[in-house]
């Protein structure tokens, strides 16, 4: 009776404590997106400071293709949406649907970097690499900061994936799902801001 | 074989400079000494499952402060080589400090003193003091408390491993391109700095949301903001700091570490680079720096006045204020660090009236350890000595800052020995004294026993004559026109007396951190008759003195909670409890030990020390070990355990006989 009593309140107490730690998880990622967010708040100042520094070679203008661009952006946009429609199958606990949303997201994502590196690709081997100018060092600086981001964003999602398939929905693979959500919208609201200032403000 | 260790030769050894190879086989002979000491006594098993592989909170705080000391000594080490260098190179003679070797001694003394012993007594004292005085068990995320622990040791490393492979940077603390860009300084030194900095760079930011977390998330029941003791409050605020600033620091080092491995153009004086962008940047998280070492500081102040004078802080609210005032304005001061920069009349304008405003909270404090003491019954301890010199000394420090901060006055004496004077007037005054008095004042809750009085107070008259006679001088030199960071002078300018009388000072200081190093020592061997039994030697007021010292590992046994301000002091004198002692032990959640940290910080060391050297390799295979240490950890799901509540009951007892005992 005693040991039961025991057991009871041990088990009632391991259940507060993962819904404590999810509290304290998604708070303190919450906090690291603040930080990561200062981080590219410098490489948007430095952008800001020397996008007009071309040293005699080709600007925003002759460079950027933004039919190209509205491409990547459309790709990363529906893989946020994608990831949302995932986060609304974890509720369901319903993992089948979770494994299929977070792989369309992932060919997304990994169709938005190939873009992009398809698009820094063909700017180096025409002689506008970042060594070019300030122009060109801060704008591969912004958009490469932004692709690596993405890049280690999709290697988490392949680990998750993994961690899903093989654990199931559980409290802890919950919390990762979570972070990783933000994670990737914030790289979205990124995006949008890389995409006005970088490329239509440069175009324009 | 020039490919497998990239630009690594036996040339990197300096065994052609004399002070430099002198100090290595120091230090590597220091190291040896230790590796066989601890081989010889077999406790490599028990430091790296005590130790190097504790989550535990107290555990990492007194390493950080035990490396902090450590580093102190080099620290101060390289500040009596320049000393000295300036005290005798004068007219014909040079000195034994070549120019190049000047140049890294400064460079070094600034980032070891800054990054690697204020930084790290600062951590480590929130470390030991704010969960038990929050009333929580451990921080938020223990895991990343070591791993933020071990990449600050990787910067540690590197600064140390600079000095006998290689050479250091010779470009100033803050590292200012264009000098630090690869055509200027084309050697290994400013790539040690940049890596050093970054790898422990980024663990402190861990640290910072991890305490962050801690303390927003972590209270005990019933402590409400505004029931936070003091240090927690600048705590906090200085962990704010660290989240907002040192991105900052991350994204300079970054765009020149672009600029000097990948050859692009942010901060170069060619194709566009623009090298105010890099001072910009650097100060934006440079300034906020200097307020994440002094808030604390002013905590602990706070901290030790109230308690020696037996009275509740003075106007706790509006130190709170005040704290929180200095927090935002410390964002807002940064371009006084360069108003020569031209950016015009009314952009100085503005960030010279920030930088004075600045000094309204600042006197606020003051006041209100005036007034705390005022009609307090003090017991004069070590502590209380270092708080009375501090409030004298910053203040003064205080009044050379606004002075420095009217830009019409700046430009006269910008990059002058009166800024290294001022500066030091505040980091030793405030910084420095803080820690002094903050590690004897939580060494017996930390350790179980008292440190040395009289030691103790030897070393505050020393540091505090020893600063004046060191400082003092520099203020006069500076208007005699004498700038900072030269290493010799012609003796038609007068200097040379007053930088004799700047050496004796720096004499004075040595015999203090002797004294310190004995009061260590003698603490450590007298242990025994000074153990403190009680949990709480100094009649505290806060959490921390309601459990034992030093405390288990669970901190608390019940989790406290509170009504007022200051809960133990109400406890033990207005009969309001804070541990409900009618329940019974409750099983306790713990983090398990794990190594993961440490093997990262390994990896994180070889990753820099290859990227320094251009070792490709070595690059890739550490980069590789470390994404496999970070998955292996994503994959552990077994990271927690439970103490059962008769193994609590069991230590509680023992802890309790240890007291009736005593």
């Amino acid at each position: 009776m005693t040991s039961q009593i025991l057991n009871n309140h041990s088990a009632d107490h391991h259940h507060d404590h993962d819904a404590e730690a999810t509290a304290k998880v998604a708070f303190g990622f919450w906090i690291y997106i603040m930080s990561d967010c200062i981080l590219f708040s410098c490489f948007f100042a430095s952008y800001a400071v020397l996008h007009t520094n071309v040293f005699g070679g080709a600007g925003p203008k002759e460079l950027f293709d933004l039919n190209y661009v509205m491409v990547e952006t459309f790709l990363l946009l529906t893989s946020s949406f994608t990831y949302g429609l995932a986060m609304l199958a974890t509720h369901k606990n319903n993992k089948g649907q979770v494994l299929v949303w977070l792989f369309i997201t992932f060919l997304l994502g990994l169709g938005f970097i190939g873009m992009e590196i398809n698009e820094f690709h063909h700017l180096i081997i025409e002689g506008n690499g970042p060594s070019r100018s300030a122009f060109l060092s801060s704008f591969f600086g912004l958009v490469g900061l932004h692709g690596l981001h993405v890049t280690c964003g999709l290697i988490w999602m392949a680990l998750l994936m993994f961690q899903v398939s093989t654990r199931g929905l559980t409290a802890m693979v919950n919390r990762k799902l979570a972070c990783l959500s933000l994670f990737w919208h914030f790289l979205d609201i990124i995006w949008i801001f890389v995409f006005t200032v970088v490329y239509l403000m440069g175009v324009m | 074989m020039i490919d497998f260790l990239g630009k690594l030769t036996w040339d990197a050894i300096p065994i052609h400079e004399p002070p430099a190879i002198i100090a290595g086989a120091m230090m590597v002979g220091g190291f040896v000494f230790l590796v066989a000491l601890v081989t010889y006594f077999k406790k490599w098993g028990y430091l790296w499952k005590e130790w190097f592989t504790s989550v535990d909170h107290k555990r990492i705080g007194l390493m950080y402060i035990i490396i902090a000391i450590v580093m102190l000594l080099r620290g101060f080490a390289d500040a009596a080589l320049m000393r000295t260098q300036q005290a005798i190179s004068v007219g014909s003679n040079y000195g034994f400090l070549p120019p190049d070797h000047y140049n890294q001694i400064f460079t070094a003394h600034g980032v070891i003193m800054i990054f690697f012993v204020a930084m790290p007594l600062v951590v480590g004292l929130m470390n030991l003091v704010v969960p038990l005085q929050i009333g929580a068990r451990d921080v938020a995320f223990p895991y990343l408390n070591s791993l933020s622990f071990w990449l600050f040791m990787v910067g540690m490393v590197l600064m140390m491993l600079s000095l006998v492979v290689g050479s250091f940077a010779t470009t100033g603390w803050v590292n200012y391109a264009p000098l630090s860009e690869k055509v200027y300084s084309p050697g290994v030194g400013v790539d040690y700095y940049i890596w050093a900095l970054q790898i422990s760079g980024i663990g402190t930011t861990i640290s910072g949301i991890n305490f962050f977390v801690t303390i927003i998330k972590m209270r005990c029941p019933g402590m409400t903001l505004m029931k936070m003791p003091v240090f927690t409050w600048t705590a906090l605020c200085s962990n704010i700091l660290i989240i907002i600033s040192f991105p900052m620091m991350t994204a300079a080092l970054a765009l020149l570490t672009l600029d000097r491995y990948l050859g692009f153009h942010f901060f170069t004086d060619t194709a566009g680079g623009n090298p105010m962008l890099y001072v910009n940047l650097i100060w934006a998280w440079g300034h906020p720096e200097v307020y994440i070492l002094v808030l604390p500081a002013f905590g602990v102040f706070s901290e030790v006045t109230s308690t020696f004078s037996r009275k509740p802080l003075f106007g706790y609210a509006t130190m709170v204020y005040a704290t929180v005032s200095i927090t935002v304005l410390s964002f807002i001061v940064w371009v006084h660090h360069f108003f020569t920069m031209g950016a015009g009349a009314n952009v100085n304008a503005f960030f010279g009236i920030m930088t004075t405003i600045i000094a309204i909270p600042t006197g606020v404090k003051i006041f209100n350890w005036l007034f705390t003491m005022f009609r307090g019954r003090i017991w004069f301890t070590a502590p209380m000595y270092f708080t009375i010199g501090f409030i004298i000394t910053f203040s003064i420090g205080g009044m050379t800052g606004v002075l420095l901060a009217v830009p019409g006055a700046d430009f006269i004496l910008h990059n002058s020995l009166f800024v290294v004077a001022h500066f030091h007037n505040v980091i030793i005054g405030g910084v420095v004294f803080a820690l002094m008095a903050g590690l004897s004042f939580w060494c017996p809750k930390a350790l179980g026993f008292k440190m040395n009085e009289g030691f103790g107070k030897a070393s505050f008259w020393f540091w505090l004559v020893g600063f004046y006679v060191a400082f003092i001088p520099l203020y006069v030199l500076s208007f005699m026109g004498a700038t900072r960071r030269i290493s010799h002078y012609d003796a038609s300018t007068g200097w040379h007396p007053l930088f004799v009388i700047a050496f004796v000072g720096m004499l004075l200081i040595a015999v203090g951190i002797a004294c310190q190093v004995l009061q260590i020592l003698v603490s450590i061997i007298k242990a025994k008759e000074n153990q403190d039994y009680t949990g709480d030697p100094w009649d505290g007021r806060t959490l921390e003195w309601a459990t034992s010292s030093p405390p288990p590992f669970y901190n608390f046994a019940r989790i406290p909670t509170v009504e007022t301000l200051e809960p133990h002091w109400d406890a033990k004198h207005n009969a309001k409890p804070i541990f409900d002692e009618s329940k019974p032990y409750e099983d306790i959640h713990m983090p398990r030990n794990t190594g993961v940290g440490a093997i990262i910080g390994l990896f994180a060391f070889t990753l820099s020390f290859g990227l320094i050297w251009y070792i490709w390799w070595l690059v890739i295979a550490s980069g590789l070990a470390i994404f496999a240490c970070v998955v292996a950890r994503s994959l552990d799901h077994d990271i927690d355990y439970y103490v059962p509540a008769e193994e609590v009951e069991r230590i509680e007892h023992e802890l309790m006989l240890r007291r009736n005992k005593a």
